[in-house]
């Protein structure tokens, strides 16, 4: 990891823990608060603990031009952003992509290419609805070895994480603890439950609390659904095309409206931040990605209400190229933050 | 050039705590405010961004506060600080009026921690912001843009022109430029002047050069010093001010909090000639804190320097910054320029007149002490033996200063026996009405707050 973004943090923190007043605000401070100095392993995971909410910033006395300079999220930030580049398996793909929007762009874009030259040369013969354009068979092949190569990546990333930072032994009930402050996003609530100070110095509000938890939440009712359909078409002898009115489109439409709803939201409240408090260099990576993300909720939904036109095979490949790049980035873009942020959240329960 | 403007109905001078107080009470109540803050945007809120907490008489659990704290236990703590140097009556309005500020504070946006675990047990006593001060004051800031205060950063008042028994008019500058306002009500709320070293040395002697200011550099007394020149009545000892000791690597000004050192009774202190000077176990620290500014101002150079040992690094608040280390004495002697020698021939006396240390106990006064030396160190003395050894500097850092304008119970300010009838003053800059000498742990903030609302009030009933 980069010695000066770590020496950095460890001079903010060092600051932090000889004044205390941020004590109620997240996890981050009575973590920090129960040590006395820190090791690299301490610091990425009080840089993966932080939600980048910002409240100890506006908070702050010491923030320029107080010649202490300080300016814990973005310290934090840098440090995070590193540790994922760091942690990542390979870790030349999280070099790539973490911090950068044009590859992250590139990579969308062969997806496409992909799953055009698929649809053309795969194409099933009398297959019905999607599977006129590929065949079943097709895109389970092309889908399933991309969503299991981001699981394999990010299990060896996180058992890095889990060395690096010294946690002790798993247990479920640290899981389910961790679980529930990610369920309702405690951390993004101020400590006071008036939310972040995000988009406008230091108001506090919920909004990005709220746009986030569209994000997850739509993103999980996707997962969801087609969990669902798989099951459907395997164990039940069920396969597509489904009905309004059954679960896997209830849960599709309601969760990619989330996503999309949530995405838009999350990039105007990112353009509207003040970006010093972030990770700079990441800036474009996060937005692109959340842009990427957003893309395969709306792809999806205007598939589902395009299904019967002639635009069908053009959004049915732009989708499932969408999903494809979205699937095989994961652990190289924003998408593994929730990963190591559970993580983090498991081993502060530790604590 | 002076150019008059558009005319509030009042201007609050000063932009911490009690200023802000004072305007929203005052907006609340019809009126058109105008804060005067001298600092620019970022520094905004005098020392109350570097203040924690409230100190608040309670019957029975009130916000974040357990058990209670009744007006008699509380006016007894504030008895004990002063040595009975406070005005009983202003002291108990305080204290009384407490009660229904956490509330109103609360309502205005003021959030309080839960609770808290660090080294201070005054969950009884004290409401921790949450965040700190800086919090509160940004939370009293958007309360009050909302209700249409108007707010001028580095707007630095220079003259209020007493006419008879009223101020005419309010000079300041901003941008470079004079400017004149002509409100009906005026409230003083900017602070001590501890900020002006020359006004300080004045006041203390040359040794006051070396102090280092704990808050902002804008409490320069510009306001106090114009009011009292022109008769207003004052209060408080002007050779006076609240000065604890404090790492001695501060920054001059703005250290805040984290300058502070919890080490001392662990240690023993000497001055640079290598010579202890003071009972370093005399008290647990918190109570003691403040003594320690005198005992160093008094030293040559007014610097101190603290030895530990390594058994008692971890006992105290982690500090800000690190302690100079070293395997031995002699080599710590060299690090800190202390005559090395003295240092080892003072570490000697005090280690042979240490005694069974079997009693120690770091958080309660546990009896071991020295026999044999003087000055005796009579809580927690242990011999300094152990390698690494650590030091750190002292210096005196000053909190606030006691001379002030004298107010009666409607924070109103007098000329002779008679008071002026557009003028009220809130906050530090008439804490000496209460607080003679001494300190009293978030006692500023209940003043700022207290006094700052009855300004406000009547500020608004003058102008209305």
């Amino acid at each position: 990891m980069q010695t000066d973004l770590l020496q950095e943090a460890r001079r903010q923190a060092e600051i932090c823990n000889a004044c205390r007043y941020c004590e109620g605000y997240c996890s981050v401070f009575p973590a920090l608060h129960a040590e006395r100095a820190f090791s690299d392993g301490d610091l990425t995971q009080l840089a993966n603990l932080c939600h980048n909410c910002r409240g100890c910033y506006y908070a702050c006395q010491y923030t320029a031009p107080h010649e202490f300079d300080l300016n814990l999220p973005q310290a934090l930030a840098n440090v995070r952003q590193d540790s994922w580049e760091d942690l990542a398996f390979p870790q030349a793909a999280g070099r790539a992509f973490q911090k950068n929007g044009v590859a992250i762009a590139v990579a969308t874009v062969i997806g496409f290419a992909l799953l055009f030259w698929a649809a053309r040369a795969l194409a099933a013969q009398g297959g019905e609805g999607f599977y006129a354009v590929l065949s079943h068979n097709a895109m389970v092949a092309i889908f399933l070895p991309a969503f299991l190569f981001p699981l394999v990546s990010i299990a060896i990333s996180l058992r890095r994480y889990w060395q690096r930072v010294g946690a002790g032994p798993f247990r479920t009930a640290h899981l389910v603890k961790a679980l529930k402050q990610a369920g309702n996003m405690k951390n993004l609530k101020g400590g006071h439950g008036d939310g972040c100070n995000f988009e406008d110095e230091d108001r506090f509000s919920h909004t990005r609390r709220m746009a986030h938890q569209a994000v997850m939440y739509g993103f999980l009712l996707c997962f969801a659904s087609t969990s669902v359909a798989t099951v459907m078409h395997y164990a039940l002898d069920m396969p597509a095309p489904y009905g309004i009115f059954s679960l896997p489109k209830l849960l599709g439409i309601s969760g990619g409206l989330l996503m999309v709803l949530g995405c838009a939201e999350m990039i105007r409240l990112k353009l509207r931040s003040d970006r010093a408090l972030g990770a700079t260099q990441a800036f474009g990576g996060e937005v692109a990605f959340v842009g990427l993300l957003g893309f395969v909720g709306l792809s999806g939904l205007l598939l589902y209400a395009l299904g019967q036109t002639g635009a069908m095979p053009l959004l049915l490949v732009l989708h499932l190229g969408a999903v494809l790049a979205f699937f095989l980035l994961t652990p190289f873009t924003k998408m593994a933050h929730g990963f190591y942020r559970l993580t983090a959240l498991v081993v502060d329960a530790q604590r | 050039m002076t150019r008059t403007e558009d005319t509030p109905d009042i201007v609050v001078i000063g932009g911490g705590n009690a200023a802000l107080c004072a305007a929203i009470t005052a907006a609340e109540a019809g009126a058109r405010v105008l804060i005067l803050e001298s600092a620019p945007k970022p520094y905004r809120g005098g020392n109350s961004r570097h203040t924690r907490n409230f100190r608040c008489m309670h019957h029975g659990p009130l916000g974040p506060l357990v058990d209670s704290y009744t007006e008699e236990e509380y006016l007894a703590d504030l008895l004990k600080v002063t040595g009975g140097k406070t005005d009983e009556h202003l002291a108990r309005l305080a204290i009384r009026t407490s009660e229904d500020c956490l509330p109103w504070m609360e309502a205005h946006g003021v959030r309080f921690q839960p609770s808290l675990s660090g080294t201070l047990s005054l969950a009884r006593t004290n409401a921790f912001f949450l965040g700190g001060g800086k919090g509160l004051v940004n939370a009293y800031y958007r309360t009050a843009e909302r209700l249409g205060v108007q707010v001028r950063y580095e707007a630095a008042v220079t003259h209020l022109d007493l006419d008879d028994n009223r101020i005419a008019f309010v000079d300041y500058t901003q941008n470079g430029e004079t400017r004149r306002v002509t409100p009906k009500s005026v409230v003083v709320a900017s602070g001590g002047f501890q900020a002006d070293t020359d006004w300080l040395a004045r006041a203390w002697g040359p040794a006051a050069k070396n102090f280092l200011i704990r808050g902002t550099p804008y409490n320069r007394g510009v306001v106090l010093a114009d009011l009292l020149h022109q008769g207003i009545e004052q209060v408080g000892d002007p050779t006076q001010c609240h000065a604890v000791a404090i790492d001695g690597r501060a920054p001059k000004f703005d250290g805040g909090i984290v300058t502070r050192l919890d080490c001392v009774p662990f240690s023993i202190v000497v001055n640079k000639d290598a010579r202890r000077f003071y009972d370093e176990g005399e008290d647990v620290w918190p109570k003691r804190y403040a003594i320690w500014g005198r005992l160093v101002a008094a030293q040559p150079d007014q610097v101190g320097y603290v030895i530990i040992d390594a058994k008692s690094l971890n006992l105290f608040m982690p500090s800000v910054f690190p302690p100079i280390k070293a395997d031995t004495l002699e080599e710590l002697a060299q690090k800190m320029e202390l005559p090395a020698d003295a240092l080892a021939q003072t570490v000697a006396e005090f280690n042979a007149a240490c005694g069974d240390t079997s009693a120690f106990h770091p958080t309660e006064l546990d009896g071991v002490s020295t026999t044999g030396i003087t000055p005796p160190k009579t809580n927690w003395a242990r011999p300094i033996t152990e390698p690494p050894f650590y030091g750190y500097s002292l210096r005196t850092g000053v909190t606030f200063t006691y001379l002030g304008l004298k107010v009666d119970e409607n924070a109103q300010c007098a000329i002779g026996n008679r008071p002026v009838t557009n003028l009220w003053a809130a906050g530090e800059t008439m804490a000496g009405s209460i607080l003679g000498q001494g300190y009293l742990a978030g006692f500023g903030m209940t003043i700022g707050t207290v006094f700052g609302r009855i300004a406000g009030k009547e500020a608004a009933a003058h102008a209305n």
